[in-house]
C-alpha cells in the first residue's frame, strides 16, 4: 500500500509499505477513503517530537471502509467508519470510567515506559504519533490495522452524509468540545479562546453550542479570525491590540468567566520542555506557546474556569501560581476522550447543529501529501485544513 | 567456599528474604510503613536480586485469574523470556528460558506454598541451574476496582561459562521483565490479547 511515510525533519514522501494484517483479534482492517493533516502532524515534521522514527506512517485523523475484520471485532465488511485517534481497550479502569486517553493497556508495554517516566503514569496509544504512544502506523496510508475495532470506530450509517461532514469526529471536533466543556460553561457566559486553529474554532464553535453568551477569539491569522467570525465569534487579533486590556474592557473590568488555550501548537503532548522552544521557533507561532496560558490565567475573571486542551508536553517555568490559587481558577485539561464524544457528536452533525467543513481549504490526493505538509506548515493564514484523499 | 555450599546458604538466606516479603503484606516490617519491604532503600537478601511488581486487574475475577497463572503451560503467553513452560510429573514444571547466546535453559520448578485464589510460590529444584523463586499474590482491590496481582522474583545466577550467560539475561533489567510480563497479563486478561503496534504477525512465534 502507499502511504505518508517519515523519513527525518521536513522529509515526508509517500512510499510504498506492506498491506497490513490482522495481527490480534479485536482488530479490523479499514481503506481509508478520507484523511487528514492535523496541526500536530507539523511538529512531528518538524521533528520536534521525540519518538518519530524513519519510516513510521503518519496520520491519526481518517475514516474509510472496513475490508477485513479479526474474529473479535464487532464491525462488518463493507462499513463506513470513522476512527478515534486515541486507542482504547474499553475494558480497563479508565475505559470504564471513559477516559479513553488515559487507556491503560493500547500502548505497548515496550514502549509507554518513557511517557511513564516523564508523566509519572504511562498514556494511551495514539495512531500514527511517536513510539511513545505506541508507534502505532498511522491513517495518511490506503489502508490501517485499527486494534480494539468493537471499540473506537464510530459506524456512519447514514450515506447523505459526506466524508468531509464527518471526518473531524476522529480528533480536532471532540478535541474543542471537551476544551469547552473542559470550560464548564454556563449560560450567559463570556468565554475568551487563544488560537483560531481548528481545535480553537471548534471550541469556540462548541461554547456557542453550550449556551456561552460570547465568545472571544485570540490569534493573528486574518483568515483564521474571520472564520471565527463566521461562527458568530468577536475577535482579537494579537498583533494589533493588547490582548488583556482589550479582554477587561470587553467584559466590563470583569474578566471573561471561562478561558480556553487552544494556541496552534496542537501536539498531543510529548513536546518536551527544549523542544518546545524548537517548536515555538520553526511553528512560526509568533507568540510564546505558554505565555498565552499565562495571559489567559491573568486575564480570566475571579473564580473563573480555564481550559487547556492536550497540547503542552513538557514543562514550563514562571508559571503564574499565585494567580491560580489567589483567583481561585478550577482548570480542565487532558487528551481527548474522543471515543466519550462521537456519538454524541455525530448525532449533532446528522441535526445540522455541527458544521465542520468550513474549516477545509485544501483537499489533494495522498500522493501529494508531501505538498500538502509543506503549504500547510509555511502557509497558516490560507491553509487551514488538509483533507488528503488516497487512491485517487 | 565450594559452590555446592555457597548455594545452599543462598538458598538459605532466600527463604528468609520470602519469608520477610509473605510476612509484610499482612504485617508490615518497621521502617517501611505499608509499603512492600522490597521498596527499602537497601538490600536485605545478599547475594539474591529480589523485583516485584503490582498491577491492578479489573476483570475477570480473582479465582479465574488465579486459575490462569495456576496453569503455569500459560505463563509464556505473557512472559517474554519464557519459550515453553511443560509439566514433568509430580506437581513439578520444566521452565525452558531464553538465554543470551546460549539458545535457552531449563528449570525444573515445585510449588512451594499455594493458598486457593490468593497465592502461588514456586521455586527451583535443588541442583538447578538457576536458583529461582517466585509468588504471585492474588488480592481484592479496594473500591471494586478487581484484583491486585503482585509478583515477587527472587534469583541467584551459577557460576561458571553458563553463569555468565544467564547472569548477562538476569541483567537484561529483570525488574522491567517483571514489570512487563505483569503488564501483558493485565493486557491478556484484560481484553483477551496483548497490544502490539506491529502491522504483520510474527511469523516465527506462530
Ligand atoms: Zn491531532
Ligand atoms: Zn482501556
Amino acid at each position: 500500500m502507499r502511504a505518508l511515510t517519515y523519513h527525518g525533519k521536513k522529509d515526508v514522501r509517500v512510499d510504498t509499505h506492506p498491506d497490513p494484517e490482522i495481527v490480534n483479534p479485536r482488530d479490523a482492517i479499514i481503506r481509508v477513503t478520507s484523511t487528514a493533516i492535523c496541526g500536530s502532524d507539523l511538529h512531528l515534521y518538524d521533528g520536534v517530537i521525540p519518538g518519530v522514527l524513519s519510516g513510521d506512517i503518519l496520520g491519526h485523523e481518517f475514516m474509510g471502509e472496513v475490508v477485513e475484520t479479526g474474529s473479535g471485532s464487532t464491525l462488518k465488511k463493507g462499513q463506513r467508519v470513522v476512527v478515534p485517534f486515541t486507542i482504547a481497550c474499553g475494558t480497563c479502569f479508565f475505559c470504564d470510567k471513559h477516559q479513553y486517553s488515559a487507556c491503560d493497556n493500547s500502548n505497548p508495554v515496550d514502549k509507554r515506559e518513557i511517557s511513564e517516566t516523564l508523566y509519572g503514569q504511562p498514556m494511551s496509544g495514539l495512531f500514527g504519533y511517536s513510539h511513545m504512544t505506541g508507534g502505532y502506523p498511522g491513517g495518511q496510508a490506503e489502508y490501517v490495522r485499527v486494534p480494539y475495532s468493537d471499540v473506537g470506530p464510530i459506524v456512519i450509517e447514514n450515506d447523505d452524509l459526506e466524508d468531509e461532514q464527518v471526518l473531524f469526529l476522529s480528533d480536532i471536533l471532540p478535541t474543542g468540545w471537551m476544551a469547552a466543556e473542559n470550560a464548564q460553561i454556563e449560560p450567559g457566559d463570556t468565554v475568551a479562546v487563544w488560537g483560531a486553529g481548528p481545535v480553537g474554532l471548534f471550541a469556540a464553535q462548541s461554547a456557542k453550542l453550550m449556551n456561552a453568551a460570547r465568545v472571544i477569539v485570540i490569534d493573528h491569522y486574518p483568515h483564521r479570525l474571520e472564520l471565527a467570525a463566521g461562527l458568530g465569534c468577536e475577535t482579537i487579533n494579537f498583533h494589533d491590540v493588547d490582548v488583556r486590556e482589550a479582554l477587561n474592557e470587553m467584559t466590563g473590568g470583569i474578566g471573561p468567566d471561562a478561558v480556553i488555550d487552544a494556541v496552534g501548537m496542537e501536539a498531543h503532548g510529548f513536546a518536551v520542555d527544549n523542544m518546545l522552544d524548537i517548536a515555538k521557533q520553526t511553528v512560526g507561532m509568533g507568540a510564546d506557546r505558554a505565555s498565552a496560558l499565562k495571559q489567559a490565567l491573568l486575564a480570566v475573571r475571579k473564580g473563573g474556569r480555564v481550559s487547556i486542551p492536550g497540547v503542552y508536553g513538557g514543562m514550563t517555568d514562571k508559571f503564574p501560581l499565585g494567580a491560580l490559587m489567589e483567583k481561585g481558577l478550577k482548570i480542565g485539561t487532558g487528551q481527548t476522550h474522543v471515543q466519550k464524544y462521537t456519538k454524541k457528536l455525530l448525532a449533532m452533525i446528522e441535526e445540522g447543529k455541527i458544521d465542520t467543513t468550513f474549516l477545509i481549504s485544501h483537499r489533494l490526493p495522498l500522493e501529494q501529501a508531501a505538498d500538502g505538509y509543506a503549504n500547510f506548515r509555511n502557509k497558516q493564514n490560507d491553509w487551514t485544513k488538509v483533507v488528503l484523499k488516497p487512491g485517487t | 567456599m565450594k559452590p555446592r555450599a555457597q548455594a545452599a546458604i543462598a538458598v538459605g538466606a532466600l527463604a528468609v528474604g520470602l519469608l520477610a516479603l509473605t510476612r509484610s503484606s499482612s504485617n508490615p516490617p518497621s521502617g517501611t510503613g505499608g509499603a512492600p519491604g522490597r521498596t527499602a532503600r537497601r538490600d536485605r537478601f545478599g547475594r539474591y536480586r529480589v523485583v516485584g511488581k503490582t498491577v491492578t486487574i479489573a476483570k475477570p475475577s480473582r479465582t479465574e485469574l488465579f486459575a490462569f497463572w495456576r496453569d503455569f503451560t500459560n505463563l509464556p503467553r505473557f512472559m517474554e523470556n519464557l519459550n515453553a513452560v511443560k509439566p514433568v510429573g509430580n506437581g513439578r514444571f520444566e521452565w525452558e528460558i531464553v538465554a543470551p547466546g546460549e539458545g535457552s535453559v531449563t528449570v525444573v520448578t515445585e510449588i512451594a506454598s499455594e493458598r486457593q485464589g490468593e497465592l502461588i510460590a514456586w521455586r527451583s529444584v535443588e541442583g538447578s541451574t538457576i536458583d529461582t523463586e517466585g509468588r504471585v499474590a492474588f488480592r481484592d482491590a479496594p473500591g471494586d476496582r478487581g484484583t491486585q496481582v503482585e509478583l515477587v522474583v527472587a534469583y541467584s545466577p551459577p557460576a561458571g561459562t553458563l553463569g555468565v550467560a544467564i547472569a548477562k539475561l538476569l541483567q537484561r533489567e529483570p525488574e522491567m521483565q517483571a514489570r512487563r510480563d505483569l503488564r501483558r497479563f493485565k493486557a491478556l486478561m484484560e481484553t483477551g490479547e496483548i497490544p502490539t503496534s506491529n502491522n504483520q504477525l510474527d511469523r516465527e512465534k506462530n
